[in-house]
Parts: C-alpha cells; sequence; structure tokens
C-alpha cells in the first residue's frame, strides 16, 4: 500500500512508470481469488502424475521393494509389446469410439422426438433421464444381474415369452454386452446437450424455410444439422473424455475378463493385483499421451465453441 | 382450403405417432429401472424366475435384507461415509471455484481463458495417470482408508468442472452491480458475499449438485484408496459382483437405495444439469 501512495510523488511528470507499482499490486489483487484453486489444482492432479513420470522409468515390483532399479524406457518396451496391453490399447478404442457414436445418435433421435410438442413430453424427458442417473455401478450390476442373466434375467425372460433364444449375453458378446450397458447410460446425457441445442435454433429462419417450400427433410440437413454440428462435437468430447476413462463398468459386468480390459482397468490390475509400479505407471503415462491427442482436437472444439460464447457476450 | 386443413390434419397425425414413439422409447430406456424396483420387491425365489413373475406378490424384505437384517455386512458405515465425503468435498470446491469464478469472469485477470483451459485440461487427465503415486503417498502418510483423502481427491476432480460452470454463471452478472458495491467501498470479501453470492444462489446451488452427484458416484479412487472404516456406497456395491441368484432382490434395492440421492438431486436440477455437465457452454 505504501508503495502505491508515494510513488505518483516521486516522479509526477512521467505517468506511466507512476502506474506501474499500483498496477502491479491491483493484478495482484485481481489474481488472489484464483490462487488457491489453481495452487490446487496442481498440488493435487499435475504433481502426482510427475510422480508417476519418473516412477514409469524404474523397474519396481513393490512385492520386491529392495530390488528397485531405474531401467531406462524398458517399461515402455515391455507395455508396447505386451500382447494383453496391446489388446486393452485397441479395447478402450473400439469402447469408446462405438458408446460416444451410439448414444450420439439415439440421442439424436430422442432430442429430435423430445424437441416436439406432444402430450406428456415432460414425463418422458424425466423417463429418458433417469438411466445417467443410476449411479454406475448400480447401473452395472442392474445390467450384469437384473437384465444379463441367462437363467433369470429379463433379456431371456422376454425372450422365452416369444420363444426365442436363450442366448449368455456376457459370455457370447461381452464387450458388447459392456457397450449396452454404457450407451444406455450416455444416450440420455447426450440428448439433454443436443436438446439444448435443438431449443436454441432460429425459428424464424425454419419458418421462413418451410414458407419457401423445403421439405422437413432438407430443413433437417441443411440447417438444424449444420446448427447441431457444434454441439454433436461437444457431446463426443465430453462423452469421449468419461468413457475413455470408464473402470466401473469394466469392473462390475465382466472384471476385464474375456477381452474387455480398457486401459484404465488393466492399469489398475498392474498396479493393484500384479504389484508392479513401473509397469502400470508407463501404461498411465501411455494413456496420458493418447488422452492429450483426443484434447489437443477436443479442446480446439471447445475453444471454438468458446470464443463465439466471447464474441456474443 | 381443403387441402390446407387436409395437410394440417396429416401433420397433425405425424406429430401424435412421433410423440408416441417419443413415448415408446421413453418407456423402453425407463424400463430396466422400473423392472429393477419391482424385483427389489420381490421374494429372493420370486425374483429369480424364469420367466420372470409379474403377478407375485410383493415384500419389503429386499430391503431389510440390504439393511443388514439377515446378518449381512451393514450399509450404513458405507452410506455415511458416501454422504461426509460427497458433501465436504462438494463445500470444499465451492469455497475454492467461487472466488476463482470471480476472478475468470468478473474481475478478469489476464490471460484468463488460458488459465480456463488449464482447469479443463486437468479433466483429461485420466485418473489412473496419478492413482499410483496417491497410493504409495497415502500408505507413507498413513492415510490410506481414510475418508479425507478421498475428499481431497473428489475437489481435485470436481473443482475444474465446477470453476468453468460458476464462470459461465457469473459472467451475466451485471458488471455495473460489481462497480456500484467497489464504489461504496466494499472489498473483495463482501463483494463476493453480500453481492455475487446472493445474485448467482441457483448457479451455485446447480454447481453444487453436479460435483455432489460425481463424487457420490465415484468408484475408482475410493476402490483402491478406502477398505474397511472408509468404503463408500459405490464400494460397498462391488460387493455384489459375484452375488448369484439368491441374492437378486437385495442386490436392487441395494442399487437403487443407494442411487436414490442422485436420482433426486439430478430430478431436482434437469435444466440447470445440462449446462452443468456441458461446462455452460451450452445455455
Amino acid at each position: 500500500m505504501t508503495a502505491t501512495t508515494t510513488a505518483p510523488a516521486a516522479s509526477p511528470e512521467l505517468r506511466t512508470p507512476v502506474r506501474r507499482p499500483s498496477a502491479r499490486l491491483r493484478a495482484w489483487a485481481t489474481r488472489a481469488p484464483l490462487l488457491p484453486a489453481l495452487i490446487f489444482m496442481i498440488v493435487v492432479t499435475q504433481l502426482p502424475f510427475v510422480a508417476t513420470l519418473v516412477i514409469s522409468f524404474f523397474d519396481w515390483n513393490s512385492l520386491y521393494p529392495d530390488a528397485r532399479h531405474f531401467t531406462g524406457v524398458d517399461n515402455y518396451q515391455e507395455v508396447l509389446t505386451d500382447p494383453d496391453l496391446r489388446h486393452s490399447v485397441w479395447t478402450t478404442v473400439l469402447l469408446t469410439v462405438a458408446v460416444v457414436l451410439a448414444s450420439l445418435v439415439l440421442g439424436l433421435v430422442l432430442a429430435l422426438l423430445l424437441d416436439r410438442r406432444f402430450r406428456g413430453r415432460g414425463i418422458v424427458r424425466t423417463l429418458l433421464i433417469a438411466p445417467f442417473l443410476v449411479v454406475p455401478v448400480a447401473a452395472a450390476l442392474l445390467w450384469k444381474h437384473v437384465l444379463y442373466n441367462p437363467e433369470y434375467g429379463l433379456f431371456n425372460g422376454l425372450l422365452h415369452y416369444v420363444g426365442g433364444p436363450q442366448p449368455d449375453w456376457i459370455s457370447n458378446t461381452p464387450l458388447l454386452a459392456v457397450e449396452a450397458s454404457l450407451v444406455w447410460q450416455w444416450t440420455p446425457f447426450m440428448m439433454l446437450i443436443l436438446l439444448a441445442g435443438l431449443q436454441s435454433r432460429d425459428h424464424e429462419q425454419i419458418e421462413a424455410a418451410r414458407v419457401d417450400g423445403a421439405s422437413d427433410w432438407q430443413i433437417f440437413v441443411h440447417l438444424t444439422l449444420p446448427h447441431l454440428r457444434r454441439y454433436l462435437e461437444l457431446g463426443a468430447l465430453l462423452g469421449s473424455i468419461y468413457i475413455v476413462q470408464n473402470f466401473d463398468a469394466v469392473f462390475t459386468i465382466t472384471s476385464g475378463g474375456l477381452g474387455t480390459a480398457n486401459l484404465p482397468y488393466t492399469v489398475y490390475q498392474s498396479f493393484y493385483q500384479a504389484h508392479e509400479n513401473g509397469l502400470a505407471s508407463a501404461a498411465g503415462v501411455l494413456v496420458v499421451i493418447g488422452s492429450i491427442v483426443i484434447a489437443t482436437f477436443a479442446l480446439r472444439v471447445v475453444s471454438s465453441l468458446f470464443r463465439e460464447e466471447v464474441s456474443r457476450a | 382450403m381443403s387441402t390446407t386443413a387436409l395437410r394440417a390434419r396429416r401433420v397433425r397425425g405425424k406429430g401424435a405417432g412421433l410423440g408416441l414413439l417419443a413415448w415408446l422409447l421413453g418407456i423402453a430406456f425407463f424400463l430396466p429401472i422400473a423392472w429393477m424396483a419391482l424385483t427389489s420387491l420381490h421374494s429372493e425365489t420370486d425374483a429369480a424366475t424364469n420367466p420372470p413373475s409379474f403377478a407375485a406378490s410383493l415384500t419389503l424384505d429386499g430391503y431389510r435384507e440390504f439393511f443388514g437384517a439377515g446378518g449381512g455386512a451393514s450399509p450404513w458405515p458405507a452410506l455415511i461415509n458416501s454422504t461426509v465425503a460427497s458433501l465436504a468435498s462438494t463445500l470444499l470446491v465451492l469455497l475454492l471455484a467461487f472466488p476463482a469464478a470471480y476472478a475468470l469472469s468478473i474481475n478478469r485477470v489476464r490471460k484468463w481463458t488460458d488459465v480456463l483451459f488449464f482447469f479443463l485440461s486437468t479433466k483429461m487427465l485420466p485418473a489412473v495417470a496419478g492413482l499410483l503415486p496417491i497410493y504409495l503417498f497415502a500408505k507413507n502418510a498413513g492415510m490410506l482408508d481414510n475418508i479425507w483423502l478421498l475428499v481431497i481427491l473428489y475437489t481435485s476432480m470436481n473443482l475444474p468442472i465446477a470453476v468453468w460452470m460458476m464462470q459461465s454463471f457469473l459472467a451475466e452478472i451485471p458488471v455495473a452491480v460489481i462497480e456500484a458495491a467497489k464504489v461504496d467501498g466494499a472489498r473483495l470479501p463482501t463483494i463476493l458475499g453480500r453481492v455475487v453470492a446472493p445474485i448467482s444462489l441457483p448457479g451455485i446451488a446447480a454447481t453444487a449438485l453436479i460435483c455432489f452427484i460425481f463424487s457420490w458416484n465415484e468408484l475408482l479412487f475410493a476402490r483402491v484408496l478406502t477398505g474397511v472404516v472408509a468404503e463408500t456406497a459405490p464400494v460397498f456395491l462391488t460387493g455384489f459382483i459375484t452375488s448369484q441368484g439368491l441374492f437378486l432382490a437385495k442386490v436392487c434395492a441395494a442399487s437403487l437405495v443407494i442411487s436414490l440421492p442422485v436420482l433426486a438431486a439430478g430430478f431436482a436440477a434437469q435444466d440447470k444439469l445440462v449446462q452443468g455437465l456441458s461446462l455452460g457452454a451450452v445455455k
């Protein structure tokens, strides 16, 4: 405070040096409310990652702590050549792409239906949101025991009525079983975002197009879809962030068996069950590199949305 | 004239058909939950039949079993742990995010967009990437199986979302209101507590609900870092992963009871949920 009050007296003829100390102080006063959150995030998320990076260069099994030693990139080599791990990379990609695409398409259909006025629209909307609001482990248990079970599950129960086959869903199509449960949980999320997008459309423009004789399909392809593009991108981005990291469904439905182990599950398993700290860390770092690739693309999408928001304000 | 009337009727007919389709899809999506609710009210023998029994008599035995009547582990410690962890971390998130959002939306720091993107980027760092060091740290510091460690981690998990959401809510507050308070000589804590907070209360409430939901749902950290004492509700649920047939009603009752806080919070905040989950980018 003293600096700000004495500075003007010291050099009254120059305007810029006069303002500098007080400007600096003001800048810190502006930053102060931000700092607790920023420092907290750096300490709790960035420091552990740096530690993971360091551990990834060590051969370190926690059952044999004395044998710990630096091995350079050996862990990475092992991770990249291990067929199980390579398979889990592929599983992660398949799981994420399939769930995001399927829930986006289904979510779009539902959003288009809910964008129209009909009796009981509020109730239908509430029914549709419900799957997203079931605790993920509970949802996974529901699919595993209540729906998929070959002996008393609802699916085979319904098939029984029509005299259909009685498949063992999880054993026959394990990855598809996990994906279906995730699509069920994530479709409502996509629907909510796309519905918000539909409701922000310019209705005058649509009316004008209709007066000019455009069909529903033409309006959808030439007006609605371009308008929805950014919302579709946002849904895909946010969905990917969460589904790439999915642990609950894989852990609960198949326990990573039958070729459904994705990267998060594999990392969990390699340090929690196999106690291979170095290997697990290297795999973790690789997951991060993969995420950065997605994130670079994703941040660009968000920042384009964001820039529009700023220019509108 | 008659052609327009005919067209209008056809449009109305199509509208009714699409409304019906929406109803059917809504029911299809809700059916698993409804079926879970019905199963939770059946006796274990009625629950595990094929074909399913729609007309079986209803009982609360599944719920009694879940709450430990049959000698199983009581869910109360896990439910209390989840409540404490979720509420405490939500409070901590709000305390950290609210001033930060102020600095990012009203009294803006330089390069505020870069700071916002830093927060978002931490959300893209997979949880598994830092899990091992956190586990080792907790083990050495004697903080394994400690609910407060979860509180800190859940705060870091939700803080980025909260900062984004709140900055989008606060950005809508007219600058003139803040300026007037400053002219009256109000300092930062007064401005935040007496001016900004009351105006943005709905936004703060929505942020709190979403942070609560994510904390309540979290499994990976809780599974790795807690055991007997600090076990949360989702970890308690994992005890049912391998349960076979005999406990189906109990599994359903457990899943529903543990999902209840999230279902209630989510239905209450339906509209704000979208804005929150899309980080304020969609309004």
